[in-house]
């Protein structure tokens, strides 16, 4: 294999999301990062243009890339979560494109829920708004990792450094609410190109990195959970053929922690123990494996074992209760039922609920919490106390995106109306 | 790379097995759309990583709209031998005849359309109640919104505005009777992931994406194969080119790639240099803006 070649397999995979309404820039600076790492291709183009003049557009307009449904491209805005996808030498780059409004709050939640980082933006002119700090709050919900403060149009506040540091001031006291571990602000003209690829030439003040630069350097390694071992079994592999007669590997993949063989696990809910006999992925055998592996997992015993179970450390066991309280965001235009049944897909476990309260209702405008509101209706977010027909295994969502999470659906439709997160 | 780093293919990879194994569990009879087109072949190549030493637990549906290559079709058949698994096709020719659907006539007629009556037919038949397909988000703009989970009506169509929401790796594959998923394991790969892919773990694929003397014609700035049931323009003429496949679909919306590449590596070079995407050679999606989202509403892959 030839270096270009081998360079790329030493790529890692990066998962932000982008919140913005029309106004903030927010097309204009996935394009520019689009467009100058190459991602936009000639053909897209030209189908843009062509769209764009005939819409009597002044400007190329770059949210007809993203924007792909017909009703949002005659409406002119984003109704949906678009994915899209670019690659710089040192990573790949997978973007949850979201509409900003309100409205749409359960779209940022959706693109917020497997990203790595988040990409807020500010208009240097009008500073910290009302939706900044929502999208500050969601992202801080979601547990995104990082979060970087783009503060945009600087170009149209010339350049001044006191500008971005009121913002950046204004930004960090409100931060002290919210739950996030790692937080970077930039100055940037996404029209103009500053500090977005390239480091600006007016703006010599600021001596961080530009945006892209961030995005290709922060590291990502420690952001999945390499501390408790979780491995929910997705489904039982027995070939029953003569050469593997009495193979029986537990399928999934791997939450978090690392599972090495010869460990001594629980499994859930049974509670038995057993050792790991081996960790195979394809027809190779593995000495040890992480998250977010997935792989086929043997024990020394033979025991009963089927999809939903829990395989755990035996020296590290997650919560268990029937009894939840959970944070969460409300999907459906069918409001929340207090007392209402509800199916759950928590890991690759069903069960069924009931929700027992809502606790309160949060203004995510103003991040106060309403205990006098019970009427929980689509986008939003609420905390609320639900039971559930058999014990459920967990960890706090703050300490596992993936054991802390579930979906509520409704049993006559089958629609996913809500999502939650475990506190 | 350090002990607890996963490449970003390894990533995708990981992704794709949990996909396909939520499949086998949340579905009676799952099927797995194969055209022997490269992504088809990597989401089977996932298939049997996911379910290694157990055979692959789904049977392929192939929708032979009868404008195949030969080579394509060959190439099929020796993989369903070698794994040793079922395979049904749909023939799109069979509901030409039947009288279902009527053939389009002129330069550009294609059975592109067609499909669909004969896939949805074919899922009916079979009762099948999930179909994989090897879409990725970056083909097109309709498919960058569909979910790795698409919920079908009993018609078999997509309802774009009302998909039901898909976070973490949470799959919400309930449904009532009648009713089917689509499911695309490969959503978040890119076509150079694909392609990377297959170098990575050396896949066997048809020899059509290699080079090879073919004898083509232009039209529309795209070339085609010439073939017993393309008609030539007059203006059009028919010479033997080096050529190769970029996608391989029917041979009537197939655009082929002047290219000398004959290893992955080049391939791979020529794929990382180019400048349009691979669907641009599609005469398929050239008939609107919104082409593709039209044909998946009606139930396309």
């Amino acid at each position: 294999m030839d270096k270009d070649n081998r360079a790329y397999l030493n790529m890692d995979l990066l998962r932000f999301t982008t919140a913005g309404s029309v106004d903030d820039g927010k097309s204009t600076l996935i394009g520019r990062l689009l467009y100058d790492s190459k991602s936009i291709f000639e053909d897209q183009m030209e189908a843009i243009e062509k769209t764009s003049r005939l819409k009597g557009e002044e400007h190329v307009n770059l949210a007809l890339l993203t924007d792909g449904l017909r009703a949002e491209r005659e409406q002119g805005i984003t109704i949906d979560v678009a994915y899209r996808y670019f690659h710089t030498p040192k990573r790949k780059f997978i973007i949850a494109d979201t509409p900003g409004h309100i409205q749409y709050t359960r779209n940022m939640v959706t693109g917020a829920s497997t990203a790595n980082l988040a990409i807020i933006l500010i208009d240097a002119r009008q500073g910290v708004l009302e939706q900044t700090l929502r999208h500050a709050y969601i992202a801080s919900l979601l547990q995104i990792p990082h979060i970087v403060v783009c503060i945009n149009k600087m170009d149209l506040v010339d350049y001044k450094e006191e500008i971005f540091d009121n913002i950046k001031n204004e930004f960090m006291k409100i931060s002290h609410k919210l739950d996030v571990k790692d937080i970077r602000f930039v100055p940037i003209s996404a029209l103009k190109g500053d500090n977005v690829v390239l480091r600006s030439k007016v703006m010599d003040w600021y001596d961080g990195a530009t945006l892209r630069h961030i995005l290709e350097n922060i590291y990502i390694a420690n952001d999945y959970n390499l501390i408790d071992p979780r491995f929910a079994v997705q489904y039982v592999i027995r070939p029953m053929n003569q050469q593997y007669h009495d193979f029986r590997g537990y399928a999934g993949r791997i939450a978090s922690g690392q599972y090495i063989v010869g460990d001594t696990i629980t499994v859930l809910p049974s509670g038995f123990e057993s050792k790991i006999k081996s960790i195979n992925l394809f027809d190779k055998e593995l000495d040890f494996a992480f998250a977010p592996q997935s792989i086929t997992m043997t024990l020394e015993d033979d025991i009963d074992i089927s999809r939903g179970d829990l395989i755990v450390k035996s020296n590290n066991l997650p919560q268990s209760s029937q009894d939840i309280d959970i944070m969460i965001c409300w999907f459906n235009e069918k409001p929340l039922k207090i007392n209402g049944k509800y199916n759950v897909k928590h890991t690759t476990n069903d069960l069924k609920c009931m929700i027992k309260d809502v606790e309160y209702k949060m203004n995510i405008n103003t991040l106060e919490k309403n205990y006098s509101e019970k009427a929980v209706k689509m986008n939003d977010i609420a905390r609320i106390k639900i039971r559930t027909t058999k014990p459920l295994f967990y960890d706090a969502y703050r300490k596992n995106r993936i054991t802390g999470s579930l979906i509520l659906i409704e049993e006559n439709t089958n629609e996913t109306v809500a999502v939650g997160m475990i506190l | 790379m350090e002990k607890y780093d996963l490449n970003h293919l390894r990533e995708l990879e990981a992704e794709s097995m949990y996909v396909l194994r939520e499949v086998a569990a949340q579905f009676e009879r799952p099927s797995l759309l194969f055209s022997g087109g490269k992504d088809s072949i990597v989401m089977f190549y996932l298939a049997r990583k996911a379910f290694f030493p157990a055979k692959v637990p789904f049977t392929l549906l192939h929708i032979d709209t009868g404008h195949n290559f030969q080579e394509t079709l060959d190439f099929r058949d020796e993989l369903v031998k070698k794994n040793n698994v079922q395979l049904v096709v749909g023939s799109v020719q069979k509901t030409i005849d039947s009288g279902k659907v009527q053939e389009e006539t002129g330069y550009n007629a294609s059975r592109n359309v067609l499909q669909t009556t004969t896939l949805l037919d074919a899922i009916e038949e079979n009762k099948f109640d999930c179909a994989l397909g090897g879409g990725r988000r970056d083909e097109e703009k309709a498919r960058a919104k569909e979910r790795f989970f698409s919920h079908r009506d009993e018609f078999g169509q997509w309802d774009p505005k009302n998909q039901r929401p898909e976070l973490w790796n949470i799959f919400n594959g309930k449904k009532r009777m009648g009713e089917h998923f689509r499911v695309f394991p490969l959503s978040n790969w890119t076509e150079l992931d694909v392609w990377q892919y297959i170098l990575m773990e050396n896949i066997e694929i048809p020899c059509l994406y290699f080079t090879h003397k073919r004898e083509c014609f232009l039209r529309d700035g795209v070339y085609l194969a010439t073939a017993d049931f393309m008609k030539l323009k007059p203006t059009e003429k028919a010479q033997v080119l080096d050529v190769r496949c970029r996608t391989i679909g029917d041979i009537t919306n197939t655009g082929l790639t002047l290219s000398k590449a004959d290893n992955l590596e080049d391939i791979i070079k020529e794929i990382a240099a180019t400048r349009t995407t691979e669907r641009g050679g599609r005469f398929d999606d050239k008939r609107s803006d919104t082409a593709m989202e039209d044909r998946k509403k009606e139930g396309y892959f």
